[in-house]
């Protein structure tokens, strides 16, 4: 009897747990929605989601004006996709290198390595940028005669890169190396060399894998704060010149929520208007991730 | 007489555990030879030896010969990528790549450049799926992922994609173990007809279809070669102990 009644403690305290976890996550989104919706009140959402001037301020008549966040989105995009061309064919050589090519002594030495770059602190990764990288830039763009600015969107996206390659290239390696090994052996066995292996099977074959790992990183890319705070700048220009300051939505929220602040103006509400459009686009991007895999693995699995 | 292939004094090793034994072998052409014997005595590893698969595991080394022709394949002046595409192999659990049908067959001549124009690539398709006795199953979907086949039709789609790229030798690694007895007999009803144009060397723990399929049969046990000889002589007057305790299912 005692055994009984201890399983069924246990299972539901277990039970409970869990439950707490979606309930916390579900509280988040709820508190999330309400201050956006308090937002949307008082600004409208066509001005906040099509407005291209980023300027946010409350005129005496109490009339919030400024509030465009294309500059924002813009330039959170044009970061990310610098952080992506950097990211993707690097993650991916190096996956194909560890998963194909490293001996299995030299994978287990250089895979913990490359996690570990995924531990450090997206601070330090900053200062890298605002210390190292910017100048080094600005000499190198010198030579050409071509100013850039000590904050610019290519110095915050190339930090961003390096930043999620670890975490890419570890999620493509797992893509490529769960593969069976009877496809790398069926492709040999026909006179394949490694390469034409590495190319026209197991490339197209890890795919979908592949492709969620791009989007988990994409995600993971938008949602990041610190780089950009650092290396990116505050000025929110609609511009798509990477040698340019840009500012991003995170950038935004945090500087609107820094300091003393009441939760009733629409200058603080905005964070939470901002934060709400990253959350569905970031949710959005690990939905098509998850679902790409899913699909794939009833056609093929 | 002379052998397709000619293995003289083989030994295979395992980083230091040694696999094969001084295993010498002659595997006549034309004709289907099969290695048999009890799970771990080799007769895999020794078939994985004839095309060089085992370069693939991390310390394996050989040593003595393997004559293709006359030529010793492991030496230094042979092109292993070219050594496989006249050794083709079919293994243990067929393996499709995850592309369609067309894709699968078109994949060795593709890499190896055997077609001019797309209607020749077509023609090569064509042609091994009918010689491996599957273009009528799947001529109106060749562009369907070849997973979606059965177990047999993909096995089936293995041996066409092998064949494909014109083999002079093909290794089959337990071919029917992981089809029904109907897709079985499809497969081995094939191997009997590729016997006319290939040298085929198949592997399989199933000792009728040894004796249905081959001509030439071998007997490993613990990784040494107890016995070969002509099949129906082997089966029916064993020269070994092992052999005749093996044949009568005292063990294995």
């Amino acid at each position: 009897m005692r055994s009984v009644w201890l399983e069924k403690f246990v299972r539901s305290f277990f039970f409970l747990c869990t439950l707490s976890a979606v309930v916390i996550t579900i509280g988040i989104m709820a508190s999330l929605i309400g201050e956006a919706l308090r937002f949307f009140g008082r600004v409208s959402v066509v001005d906040f989601l099509f407005g291209v001037t980023w300027a946010p301020h409350i005129l005496p008549t109490g009339e919030a004006v400024g509030f465009g966040a294309i500059p924002l989105f813009t330039g959170t995009a044009l970061i990310t996709l610098i952080a992506m061309v950097v990211a993707i064919p690097c993650g991916t050589m190096i996956a194909i290198y560890l998963s194909e090519y490293a001996t299995s002594s030299l994978r287990q030495i250089l895979k913990p390595l490359l996690e570990t770059l995924a531990g450090i602190p997206t601070l330090v990764y900053g200062f890298f940028a605002v210390s190292t990288l910017a100048p080094f830039l600005q000499s190198i763009a010198e030579l050409f005669h071509i100013t850039v600015a000590g904050e610019s969107a290519l110095n915050a996206g190339l930090v961003m890169g390096i930043m999620i390659l670890p975490y890419m290239s570890s999620l493509c390696e797992d893509a490529l190396h769960t593969l069976p090994t009877s496809l790398r052996e069926g492709s040999m066995g026909l006179g394949a060399t490694s390469f034409e292996t590495i190319l026209r099977v197991l490339l197209p074959a890890a795919f979908p894998n592949l492709i969620a790992a791009f989007l988990l990183s994409l995600s993971r890319a938008i949602g990041e704060t610190m780089i950009v705070v650092m290396a990116a700048g505050l000025a929110a220009n609609l511009s798509f010149n990477p040698l340019q300051a840009v500012t991003t939505v995170t950038v935004q929220i945090v500087n609107l929520l820094t300091g003393d602040q009441e939760f009733d103006n629409a200058k603080t509400l905005a964070a939470f208007g901002l934060g709400f459009v990253l959350f569905i686009l970031t949710l959005f991007l690990n939905i098509l991730a998850l679902y790409g895999v899913k699909r794939y693995k009833r056609t093929y699995g | 007489m002379d052998f397709k292939i000619d293995v003289k004094n083989l030994d295979l090793f395992y980083g230091d555990k040694q696999a094969l034994f001084n295993i010498s072998i002659g595997l006549p052409e034309f004709q289907t030879t099969a290695l048999i014997g009890p799970s771990g005595c080799g007769k895999s590893s020794f078939l994985r030896c004839l095309n060089r698969m085992n370069d693939i595991v991390p310390n394996t080394r050989i040593q003595g010969q393997v004559l293709l022709d006359g030529r010793d394949i492991y030496a230094p002046s042979i092109d292993v990528v070219e050594l496989r595409s006249s050794v083709g192999m079919v293994f243990q659990k067929p393996n499709p790549f995850p592309r369609s049908i067309y894709e699968n067959v078109a994949y060795g001549p593709r890499i190896h450049g055997l077609f001019k124009n797309r209607r020749e690539l077509d023609e090569i398709v064509e042609k091994n799926l009918r010689r491996a006795g599957l273009w009528e199953e799947v001529k109106d979907r060749l562009f369907q992922p070849a997973t979606r086949l059965s177990g047999g039709q993909q096995q089936r789609l293995c041996i066409a994609r092998a064949i494909a790229v014109n083999p002079e030798v093909i290794l089959m690694d337990e071919p029917c173990s992981a089809l029904d007895p109907i897709a079985t007999a499809k497969v081995e009803e094939l191997i009997d007809e590729l016997r006319e144009k290939f040298t085929i060397v198949i592997v399989t723990h199933n000792l009728q279809q040894a004796a249905r399929v081959s001509q030439k049969t071998a007997f490993f046990h613990s990784g040494y070669l107890v016995e070969a000889g002509e099949t129906g002589a082997l089966f029916t007057t064993p020269q070994d102990n092992r052999t005749q305790g093996y044949i009568t299912g005292r063990y294995g």
